[in-house]
């Protein structure tokens, strides 16, 4: 390994010296400063006599005379079960005062990409005790889920919740050994405040056991998050795809991460994309999302829950936009809801699970299931509307069955979203809150149901009482 | 992808730099858009740039850990697809490696780098059938023979176009039938040319063809809203942008199984590996409603997922059309779906920013117009140079930034493309699918398709559909002052129109995929649908004239089975609005 002291540029997160051996491209590289610090770096950019060095702790201090060495290797994640249970920081080292952990193998963070044709298909349904999700957005293993969010809202109560409460029902799907449900937590620039909050439940719940834990917090350097992700998900994938494990992976706040990949195109003077985010932007978020999903022949699964903020709430802002085309849909955290207080408070209309549909019906969740989401989903969508006009013609300017679609979707905020953070429902529980609400309707507008289905949990008294209402 | 078939690979070059996908390359002789093999692990790369002694590779591989002096080797051939018999069935990567192929090598499912496979399979042997006989002249294109490539289709055995001058012919002097692998000779030619099974062709060229004509005959789809309001022609070209999660790939899916073409080239470019998979795993299953025979079967995939290499990406397109080509070549219709146009967009800005080109409308190279005009031109209704008519269609889905059609990948797409299916997010919040918004949608095939509908559907298909334009626009119109005024304070007439809107936008427009019958609408059953909710709204404006209140007309008991048409199976729907039409004429006359 060959010591070189020849840095001819410093700016920014960037360093470049000058080699007189070929350097491979991400490579990683220590940086040693004249006070005996050293610093760890990636190469970004390799050509014969210069290297461009990504340094992940920031490059102050470093000056001409601070040395720089090569690993002749990529970066890598130390990986063991005996991960689970422990702390560490972004960049993979404990941080929990626990014992040296003792790995099995090295693995390289860039993982490479599943092939489509070895990916079994997600289909199982996973029950996460969230009515707003379970049944209208259903979560299914190996999906990736991001939930969109804006600042100063629960998002992060609901991705607890979620953590906390998955479960794959005993009756869903043929019953093969149960493999266990594992959660990696990828935290990218998220406060300290916000980090207690999630170790105190983690803690309180037990759940740490179950869990491994990456913490690169606000004031941590924001180069480390572009790193912070992948090592999160090569755990993953090691736990998922070698021992076997059902893995929920929780990252927040992608938004940071994002933040961070804009420093660096910034200072390699990249032409930049949209907002100044880098034209590559998409393929490295795919690169992190698309390290979700279940291979065949293999017991466990990777799920995602990528947590995002989106600035001023604008879903159009590059990253919410390029996320949900690479993600499977979308969980909507609406600042109208929280503020009406109804917890989580997500908004099902602009939610979206893609793999919804294949998780669901006779045999994983229910045979109404389809029916049910669809027809809540048409009836929430008509109330909203309607309420635009009773805001300009008031409701007795509304026929009777615009009526009912309005007590429809406020009955649905307040009864079939609100449950509250602990409040655990099982699939039929959610199903049937939804055939209550349904119930309100008469029969012959339930035209996306079955007509069976409509003879079975069709309660008919319901519909008499609602106009009674107001 | 192809083997360079010469042998003798020059080793020449070094790399100088690695910059992610691009890799410089000192002394290395090869021309532009050669393939070479860069590094120890020999990754795949094309030559995208050449400057004094510096050559600029795009690698399709991960350029993780491969350091400058290490050696570049050039092919000296550009970027080819290998075409012939077991290309359907397949599922390729970007530079079409067959990944079941690629699973097998690397043993693991997870991609590995340097591992090369050809296209097709080189040992597989085919039972081959003359079409010609010695003796006959053959010139560039020609037919001598077929192979049952799989239940549904013959894969014809072609001269190579080159292998003789144009407009010139050569004698057949021998040609037999009997098992053949790809490479070995099916006939040969007085001028000692061998014809093989295998062709290689460059993927960025088009293939030859006679004469490009009109389109005249619509590739139906079984989707209502398409066939009905805005059909695409054998031969035609369409674009469906849309935000995300407004259906795109589900409108793609529909119309790759649907859709009723010869063979389907289905190119997932940098879209979610599930998607693919889904694809995979659906395909085989599902029945070709055109010959019974399962999808798979006229169906070739290229898979280019969002986490592959980027240069694959740029690439995937040109690997999908090419293939397309060959197979109009042989006198097919083909239908071409590439998901989604905008990651190949994106990808040719990534390449062209590690460059460092001047870059043109928000940061995509100043040639993307030029590139997408070059793909979807190679689409059309052709005469072949063998005789055959065939065609190309290609339908393009396009993921507009944020759901705004003005940016520039949409905007140079509507520019070539002659049917446009614009996806609405708001359709998609309220589950009302396929999410095509009918006020922004159009297509440009509608005048030269009407005189097929008029002779294979209905005298009377173009009045028909103008109808439910007219109610449509007018229900849109209507709904804004609805908005302002509520419905009722709409007079009796207009609410009914609102009433019959209705009906054509639930019953007749939205259409569920997932359902085993209404997935697929035969455009007989389109006719017969839209017919139904003509005739409500003639009988319904008569009962209104005769002085009956809309609340009394819009409650008659057999109207919601308007809404189950749709699932109704087909065999079973004439008689089923037979009896309905009956029944609802009935129950509106008794009103007055």
């Amino acid at each position: 390994m060959k010591e070189y002291q020849t840095i001819t540029e410093i700016s920014g997160p960037l360093v470049f010296a000058e080699v007189d051996e070929p350097v491979g491209y991400d490579e990683i590289v220590e940086i040693e400063t004249a006070d005996g610090e050293v610093r760890r770096g990636q190469v970004l950019d390799s050509s014969s006599g210069t290297v461009a060095i990504q340094t992940f702790e920031g490059t102050g201090g470093i000056d001409r005379k601070s040395s720089v060495r090569f690993l002749g290797e990529t970066m890598k994640m130390p990986v063991t079960e005996d991960l689970l249970g422990r702390v560490l920081d972004g960049s993979g080292n404990p941080i929990d005062d626990g014992p040296d952990i003792v790995p099995d193998e090295r693995r390289d963070i860039v993982g490479a990409a599943i092939n489509p044709y070895s990916r079994e298909y997600p289909e199982e349904f996973i029950q996460t005790g969230v009515s707003a999700i379970d049944g209208m957005n259903t979560l299914v293993r190996g999906q990736k889920l991001p939930i969109f969010s804006g600042s100063g809202l629960p998002h992060n109560d609901l991705a607890l919740q979620i953590a906390r409460q998955a479960t794959v029902p005993e009756d869903a799907g043929e019953d093969e050994e149960e493999s266990e449900f594992a959660v990696i937590f990828g935290a990218m620039g998220i406060t300290a405040e916000e980090a207690n909050e999630f170790m105190d439940d983690f803690e309180r719940t037990g759940a740490l056991e179950r869990s491994v834990v990456f913490m690169n917090l606000a004031d941590d350097p924001a180069v480390e998050r572009t790193v912070t992700p992948r090592l999160a998900l090569t755990t993953a994938e090691y736990l998922a795809f070698d021992k076997g494990y059902h893995v929920l992976v929780i990252l927040t706040d992608m938004t940071n991460y994002c933040e961070a990949l804009r420093e660096i195109g910034a200072a390699r003077e990249e032409v930049p994309g949209r907002r100044g985010y880098p034209g590559y932007m998409y393929t490295d978020l795919a690169s992190l999302y698309e390290r979700a999903g279940r291979i065949k022949g293999e017991d466990g699964s990777v799920t995602q829950i990528p947590i995002l903020t989106m600035p001023s709430d604008d879903i159009t802002h590059p990253i919410p936009d390029l996320t949900g085309y690479i993600t499977e849909g979308q969980i909507m955290v609406d600042r109208d809801l929280n503020s009406q207080g109804v917890q989580p408070p997500v908004n099902v209309l602009p939610s979206l699970s893609r793999l919804m549909d294949d998780g669901i019906g006779e045999g994983l969740t229910r045979g109404d299931h389809g029916g049910v989401s669809d027809q809540i989903y048409a009836a929430y969508a008509e109330g909203e509307d309607l309420r635009d006009l009773v805001n300009i013609v008031g409701r007795e300017a509304l026929s009777e069955r615009d009526n009912k679609y309005l007590d429809f979707a406020d009955r649905f905020e307040e009864e079939f979203v609100q449950q509250g953070y602990n409040t655990n429902r099982d699939i039929d529980e959610t199903l049937n809150v939804g055939w209550d609400l349904l119930s309100m309707l008469p029969k012959d507008e339930l035209n996306r149901v079955d007509e069976e289905n409509i003879e079975q949990y069709y309660t008919e008294d319901e519909s008499v009482e609602v106009t009674a209402d107001d | 992808m192809s083997k360079a078939t010469e042998s003798d690979v020059r080793e020449d070059g070094i790399i100088e730099s690695v910059s992610g996908p691009v890799v410089t390359a000192v002394d290395l002789e090869a021309r532009m858009n050669d393939v070479v093999y860069v590094g120890n692990e020999g990754l795949m790369g094309e030559v995208i740039e050449i400057e004094g002694n510096l050559t600029t590779i795009q690698v399709y591989e991960e350029t993780s850990g491969v350091a400058p002096g290490e050696p570049v080797e050039s092919t000296g051939a550009p970027l080819s697809v290998d075409l012939g018999p077991g290309m359907l069935d397949s599922i390729y990567d970007g530079v079409q490696r067959p990944l079941d192929v690629l699973e097998e090598k690397m043993n693991s499912a997870f991609l590995d780098r340097g591992v090369d496979a050809p296209g097709i399979d080189l040992e597989k042997t085919w039972d081959f059938t003359p079409e010609v006989e010695e003796g006959d002249e053959v010139g560039n294109g020609d037919i001598v023979g077929s192979v049952p490539e799989t239940p549904s289709i013959d894969h014809k055995v072609m001269v190579p176009p080159g292998t003789l001058d144009e407009d010139e012919t050569a004698a057949v002097v021998s040609v037999e039938s009997g098992e053949f692998n790809v490479e070995q000779t099916v006939a040969e030619l007085e001028t000692g040319d061998e014809i093989q099974m295998r062709q290689e062709w460059p993927v960025r060229e088009a293939r030859p063809t006679e004469e490009k004509q009109t389109p005249t005959e619509p590739l139906t789809s079984g989707q209502r809203i398409l066939d009905g309001l805005f059909p695409l022609a054998k031969g035609g070209t369409a674009a469906i942008p849309g935000p995300f999660g407004s259906g795109k790939t589900v409108a793609q899916q529909s119309l790759a199984k649907f859709a009723d073409a010869d063979i389907v080239v289905y190119i997932g470019c940098g879209e979610r590996g599930n998607e693919m998979t889904e694809v995979i795993d659906d395909f085989p299953d599902l029945p070709d409603p055109q010959t019974g025979n399962a999808l798979m079967a006229r169906t070739c995939l290229i898979a280019n997922t969002s986490n592959m290499p980027v240069a694959a990406r740029e690439s995937c397109v040109y690997t999908g059309i090419t293939i397309a080509e060959h197979y109009r070549d042989m006198g097919y219709d083909v239908a071409l779906m590439a998901d989604s146009t905008s990651r190949w967009a994106e990808a040719m800005r990534e390449i062209s920013s590690r460059l460092e080109e001047m870059p043109g409308e928000e940061g995509y190279p100043a040639y993307l117009a030029a590139r997408l005009s070059e793909f979807y031109e190679r689409a059309g209704y052709f005469e072949n140079i063998n005789g055959t008519e065939g065609s190309v269609s290609a339908i393009g889905a396009v993921s507009p930034p944020g759901g705004d059609f003005s940016e520039p990948v949409t905007q140079n797409t509507l520019r070539i493309v002659k049917t446009f299916w614009a996806l609405d997010a708001d359709l998609a919040e309220r589950r009302h699918f396929p999410a095509i918004n009918w006020d922004e949608s159009y297509s440009l095939y509608r005048d030269q398709l009407d005189p097929w509908f008029v002779e294979n559907v209905a005298e009377d298909w173009p009045e028909q559909r103008q109808w439910a334009i007219d109610v449509l626009d007018e229900e849109g119109e209507l709904q804004e002052i609805v908005q302002l005024v509520g419905k009722d304070a709409l007079p009796e007439d207009q609410q009914l129109t609102l009433e019959v809107a209705r009906f054509l936008k639930e019953a007749w427009l939205q259409q569920n995929a997932l359902h085993d019958v209404d997935r697929y609408c035969p455009p007989e059953k389109t006719y017969e649908m839209l017919g139904a909710i003509k005739m409500f709204n003639d009988e319904a404006f008569d009962a209104l004239e005769a002085g009956v209140p809309v609340e009394e007309i819009t409650d008659v008991d057999s109207l919601p089975r308007l809404n189950r048409i749709g699932t109704t199976p087909d065999d079973e729907a004439e008689e089923f609005v037979e009896e309905l039409e009956a029944d609802i004429t009935e129950e509106l006359r008794a009103l007055y």
